[in-house]
């Protein structure tokens, strides 16, 4: 193999090739891969405190299969998931088409719809959970306005999901509303203006024109989407007190992994339930990469 | 393209000896005649009463310098277990009950046994804080401070709904009884608050009710006691049953002290360590005071105090050393009295705490003292607190009976101290 690419490039190439990867090469494999493969280890072993571990085999892996806390997690995972990636992905499509026009103060709107993402995600979470208060919250005060009595959106165990979803929305809209607009002006204009003069309507146009054009675009979006949405962790450790009745049916796997790692110090464990995330989420991007070559127009 | 290769490789060099010159300048720092040592701790509200506190110290011994670093509680502990990990630990750092036995074992914390025995006098500390961080006769820590749990009440309230201020002649019965004539639903106010708090809440109706919350030895949980239970069960009632109290959906939505501190909870239990807050708060300071637990069988109240650790493995042994003295001097303590707000471990000037805060009765904290029980702990008191958490809150919203989430949290709390 060596000699293969001996033939195929020159030794100064791949030197200098070399060099300038080195930078990013070095961090990916500092700080993403060696902590990975470490954490993979971590998962096989019971750490005795200050960095000390026992190696103790299928041991963690054992015990969270007949963890009901664990099962309950990667459903409640799995129901975030299913509240918020629809609706991030339409919301933000919608948007973006709506944005990429020309409208007076466009900038402005842009900037409004962005600015969640600027926004530090614990002080959203913290002003969310004002206007949540079932006491004295504004959502509630206006729901009482239009005469319909709000629930106790962070406490009542159907809604408190609902509630974390909705910020988790909220704050993704933007970020993939860019990404979108990138897109859609990368569609030339010419394809709109012919398929008007041969009399198709928006909808059509959106859905023959838009839709296929963007389809990369759209499959980013949907894979990064849904990995986020997994890795759902601040707004709930931000919303959802640890005295709180429905953190059990609240807590995600990244914040069970939080609370085994980090306030139990059960290292080893958390370290197995993060694996498990990394198996669920290896799963569903390895069939959307089969599945995009359906409908995935380069 | 010969030249071009050894530009790479003074590229190469030049790298590697900025790396190891940026190394080198660490170390020549701390070859000066002055030494830094830090000092790490977790209150916002202590922060300058600390500052006031090294720089006196650093008046007194003009080559050492001390870094006072704050790290709110919920990062303290990550922070501070991946720094003994590391072996970067702060020189002198706060400890904790809950967390010392870890530390303690783990040979993390420097003995200073000689330092609280011998050179500051461990008869001028309660024996009970020192005992916290005591493990095989050795002592890992200087103790620091020390709380106890009183009742605060809303004169405004109480006036309004014409019930006497509570004394010292307030029983179980007679806390309930003025709890509901407080209450007022439609206004939204509450008697009393009972939250899914151990030290500050149901910890202290235990110990009143004689009953346990783990052995002597800390080595087997106590939750089947017939005492614990029924303080449980009277806490439990005066959510569920009485409705004296906010229920634990509110409490979950709100912090612990909202409800006192906008005047819509007429009493609270809340520990010594709450008067840097509420001193802070105009409602209260003006509306409220303080006064001794009401007496059930006994009369009790849930203490427990911090500890000034030294990194077993600290650089700057001597500096460290000088100043932890300082810190559980007679000197160090007056100055945290006054300043930092809590009450001083050592015991001959609790006083200057108490007249730090003439606004509150502030001296039935003190007086809590002579009949107070430390907060239970045991070689791994987090995980035992955070189950009993987690089951007491569904015994508090009525998902669980009394009964039946003692019996959970008694078997889960032996399994886990079994490990």
């Amino acid at each position: 193999m060596i000699r293969a690419l001996k033939e195929k490039y020159k030794t100064e190439q791949v030197f200098w090739g070399v060099i300038f990867i080195a930078p990013t090469l070095i961090g990916l494999i500092m700080l993403n891969l060696k902590p990975a493969v470490d954490t993979i280890i971590l998962s096989f072993q019971k750490s005795t405190g200050f960095g000390n571990q026992i190696w103790t085999g299928l041991d963690n892996y054992r015990r969270m299969f007949h963890d009901v806390e664990v099962w309950q997690a990667v459903g409640n995972t799995f129901i975030y998931a299913l509240l918020t990636v629809p609706a991030i992905i339409i919301l933000s499509l919608l948007v973006a088409v709506l944005l990429n026009q020309k409208i007076k103060g466009i900038s402005i709107y842009r900037t409004i719809y962005f600015l969640p993402v600027v926004s530090t995600p614990a002080a959203v979470a913290m002003v969310w959970k004002w206007l949540y208060n079932s006491d004295y919250g504004l959502i509630n005060f206006l729901l009482s306005k239009l005469g319909i009595q709000g629930p106790n959106w962070l406490t009542n165990p159907h809604t408190a999901l609902l509630a974390v979803a909705i910020v988790g929305i909220w704050s993704a809209v933007g970020y993939n509303m860019i990404l979108f607009l990138a897109g859609l002006q990368e569609i030339p204009k010419d394809f709109y203006e012919s398929a008007r003069i041969d009399g198709a309507s928006p909808a059509k146009q959106f859905f023959s024109i838009t839709i296929p054009l963007i389809s990369p675009t759209l499959f980013f979006v949907t894979v990064t989407t849904i990995i986020s949405s997994m890795q759902v962790f601040d707004l709930i450790f931000m919303m959802i007190d640890t005295t709180n009745i429905v953190m059990p049916k609240t807590q995600s796997l990244i914040y069970l992994f939080y609370k085994q790692s980090f306030i139990l110090n059960d290292k080893g464990y958390g370290a197995a339930i993060v694996v498990l995330l990394l198996v669920i989420i290896m799963f569903f991007t390895a069939i959307q990469l089969i599945a995009q070559k359906k409908w995935v127009h380069y | 393209m010969k030249k071009s290769k050894y530009l790479g490789y003074v590229i190469a060099a030049l790298l590697l000896v900025l790396g190891v010159s940026a190394c080198g300048s660490k170390n020549s720092s701390q070859s000066g005649k002055k030494t830094t040592i830090s000092y790490a701790i977790w209150s916002k509200n202590q922060e300058a009463g600390m500052n006031a506190i090294a720089r006196a110290f650093e008046k007194k011994n003009p080559n050492i310098k001390v870094k006072v670093e704050v790290t709110p509680w919920a990062q303290y502990w990550t922070k501070l277990d991946a720094a003994a990990t590391g072996k970067n630990l702060p020189d002198v750092f706060w400890m904790h009950s809950q967390e010392a036995y870890r530390y303690m074992s783990n040979g993390i914390l420097m003995d200073l046994s000689n330092v609280v025995n011998k050179d500051l006098g461990k008869k001028n500390y309660p024996q009970a804080i020192t005992n916290l961080y005591t493990l095989n006769n050795k002592v890992y820590a200087v103790p620091k401070d020390i709380d106890t749990v009183a009742l605060w009440y809303n004169k405004t309230l109480f006036d309004q709904a014409g019930v006497k201020y509570p004394d010292s002649s307030w029983t179980w019965d007679t806390l309930l009884e003025n709890a509901k004539k407080l209450t007022n639903a439609d206004k939204g106010i509450y008697g009393l608050g009972a939250f899914n708090t151990a030290q500050s809440g149901y910890y202290n109706y235990i110990f009143q009710n004689n009953g346990k919350v783990l052995n002597a030895q800390g080595t087997k949980s106590e939750f089947n006691n017939k005492d614990t239970q029924a303080a449980l069960q009277f806490y439990t009632d005066l959510i569920l049953k009485e409705k004296v109290s906010p229920s634990v959906q509110e409490f979950a939505e709100n912090s612990e002290a909202s409800f006192f501190e906008s005047g819509h909870q007429a009493m609270g239990t809340f520990g010594s360590f709450y008067m840097n807050e509420f001193i802070q708060n105009d409602y209260v300071t003006k509306n409220c005071d303080v006064a001794i637990l009401p007496k059930g069988k006994t009369r009790a109240s849930v203490s427990n105090g911090l500890g000034n650790a030294v990194a077993a493995n600290t650089k700057h042994k001597a500096a460290a050393i000088k100043f932890v003295k300082f810190l559980g001097s007679k000197q160090g303590n007056v100055l945290q009295a006054e300043k930092a707000g809590v009450i001083p471990a050592y015991t001959a000037v609790a006083n200057h705490w108490v007249k730090a805060f003439p606004q509150f009765h502030s001296q039935v904290f003190v007086d809590s003292l002579k009949y107070s029980k430390v907060l239970p702990h045991s070689k791994n008191t987090v995980k035992a607190s955070t189950l009993e958490t987690e089951v007491l809150t569904k015994v508090f919203s009525g998902k669980e009976s009394v009964d039946k989430g003692t019996q959970q949290i008694y078997s889960g709390v032996n399994d886990i101290l079994k490990q």
